[in-house]
């Protein structure tokens, strides 16, 4: 290999990728020539001395912070971004046809109080759904941990104004596992835990004085099923994961337990 | 939300190379304030195209945005690269010029000293450098980042070394 093609084969030689061929050449060369020895040992010290000098710089902290929020940013407007899609499906024109419905929707209801309680229940359920799924994610399912109905029910005293019904369904495969304090449509109720192999049930009771109503099973939201019933005087809500026919089976067993007069 | 999933991920796989994408960036713009206007630029067009992200090196595939992101930028905000650009088959048998600088010479030269002769060179050898010595790429690794062929690489580092040489010597030997 000449000194010429060494010399330009330095730089590969030193970061190992040169091929085998190669390689075998120019070491042969520089066994032989102390010209093209001085030029590897010269590149060596280059490159040592560019390796010592640690001139990587970092992120500053302060970059890092502000990709992060800018994704976030990106994120949310990009969702905002789908919803504000669908607006400008709305014309004027349909805007106005849609404002004339929701007037004329707005007074039917007015006139036709009857229509309140699907409405209330809908947003009930979606109180329900979320107080569920809370429960289960803030790792806050229970204030008190206990199998026992006998502890659970006093443990509600002075913290409710009632009494709820508390009944264990062990037997039946639907032990009670706890209670919590909760809060729905602006009023502190009571949440039961019960627990199906490894699902959690949350049952909602709070007073309902005039409501008699069967067990009537609300269409299933985001994978949840929910019920709700009145009896003895209260109002239940049921929340699961579990299958719908599951929970129609534990909320029939509960049902039975609690004495349709009595508290 | 399948968006939120899709920037946590993002974070998890693109965030632990932001010092790499930084260090390229702080280097070719040569300032930090770009460098880091530049960074953010070259990660959120990541995020956006990070679905067509096929797995792979994926330190190799955000410096390809940022390498790609700053040129567009240097283009953009500064004048032409004011050491003279090569095209470098025509010159490729030039790199030997002047006597090279004493072994002890280099093994003294100091952070600032190589800093600022690594600054001088002209942008595409300065990439080539930084990839090839202080993130410590491959030549495959390089070509594909800066679109080139492997000749060209080693073309670049060659003459890149070659001036770094020739600048640090020049800069050494006036102090001594």
């Amino acid at each position: 290999m000449s000194c010429e093609l060494t010399q330009r084969f330095v730089p590969g030689y030193l970061d190992g990728e040169l091929d085998l061929v190669r390689t075998i050449e120019m070491e042969t060369h520089l066994k032989s020539c102390a010209a093209c020895a001085r030029e590897l040992e010269s590149q060596q010290a280059l490159r040592e001395a560019v390796r010592r000098g640690s001139l990587a710089y970092s992120a500053p902290a302060a970059l890092r912070k502000s990709i992060q929020s800018s994704l976030r940013t990106s994120t949310a407007t990009k969702d905002a971004d789908r919803a504000s899609a669908w607006f400008a499906l709305l014309t004027w024109r349909w805007a106005a046809a849609f404002a004339v419905l929701v007037v004329c929707s707005v007074t039917a209801w007015q006139l036709v109080p009857a229509l309140h309680g699907p409405f209330n229940n809908q947003q009930l359920a979606a109180e329900v759904l979320a107080s569920h799924v809370r429960s289960l994610e803030a790792n806050h399912l229970m204030d008190v941990a206990s199998t026992d109905q006998h502890t659970v029910k006093p443990w509600f005293d002075g913290k409710l104004d009632f009494s709820p019904p508390v009944e264990d369904l062990a037997g039946d495969g639907y032990p009670l596992v706890g209670g919590r304090l909760d809060y729905l449509e602006g009023r502190e109720v009571a949440a039961l835990v019960y627990q199906r192999r490894k699902h959690f049930i949350n049952v909602f009771v709070w007073p309902d004085a005039n409501g008699v109503s069967p067990a009537r099973a609300l269409e299933s939201r985001q994978g949840y099923n929910l019920m709700r019933w009145s009896r003895g005087g209260f109002q239940f809500w049921a929340a699961s994961d579990v299958s719908a026919p599951d929970l129609a089976e534990f909320v029939r067993l509960l049902e039975n337990r609690v004495s349709p007069g009595s508290k | 939300m399948p968006e939120t999933a899709r920037r946590e991920r993002f974070e998890q796989t693109v965030l632990p190379h932001l010092d790499a994408a930084y260090n390229l960036a702080r280097w070719l713009t040569r300032n930090d304030q770009d460098a880091q206007d530049v960074t953010q630029e070259a990660c959120l067009r990541a995020f956006r195209f990070f679905d067509g992200y096929q797995g792979g090196n994926m330190r190799s595939w955000l410096l390809t945005i940022v390498r790609n992101t700053c040129f567009t930028w240097l283009h953009q905000n500064r004048p032409p690269d004011t050491n003279e650009v090569f095209d470098e088959e025509i010159h490729s048998a030039e790199f030997s010029g002047g006597p090279s600088p004493e072994l002890q010479v280099l093994a003294g030269a100091d952070k600032e000293t190589l800093r600022r002769a690594l600054e001088e060179l002209p942008d595409v050898f300065r990439e080539a450098l930084v990839l090839r010595e202080i993130e410590g790429m491959s030549y495959k690794e390089i070509a594909d980042i800066a679109s080139v062929s492997l000749g060209t690489v080693m073309s670049r580092l060659a003459r890149a070394r070659a001036r770094l040489r020739q600048s640090l010597g020049a800069r050494l030997g006036k102090e001594s």
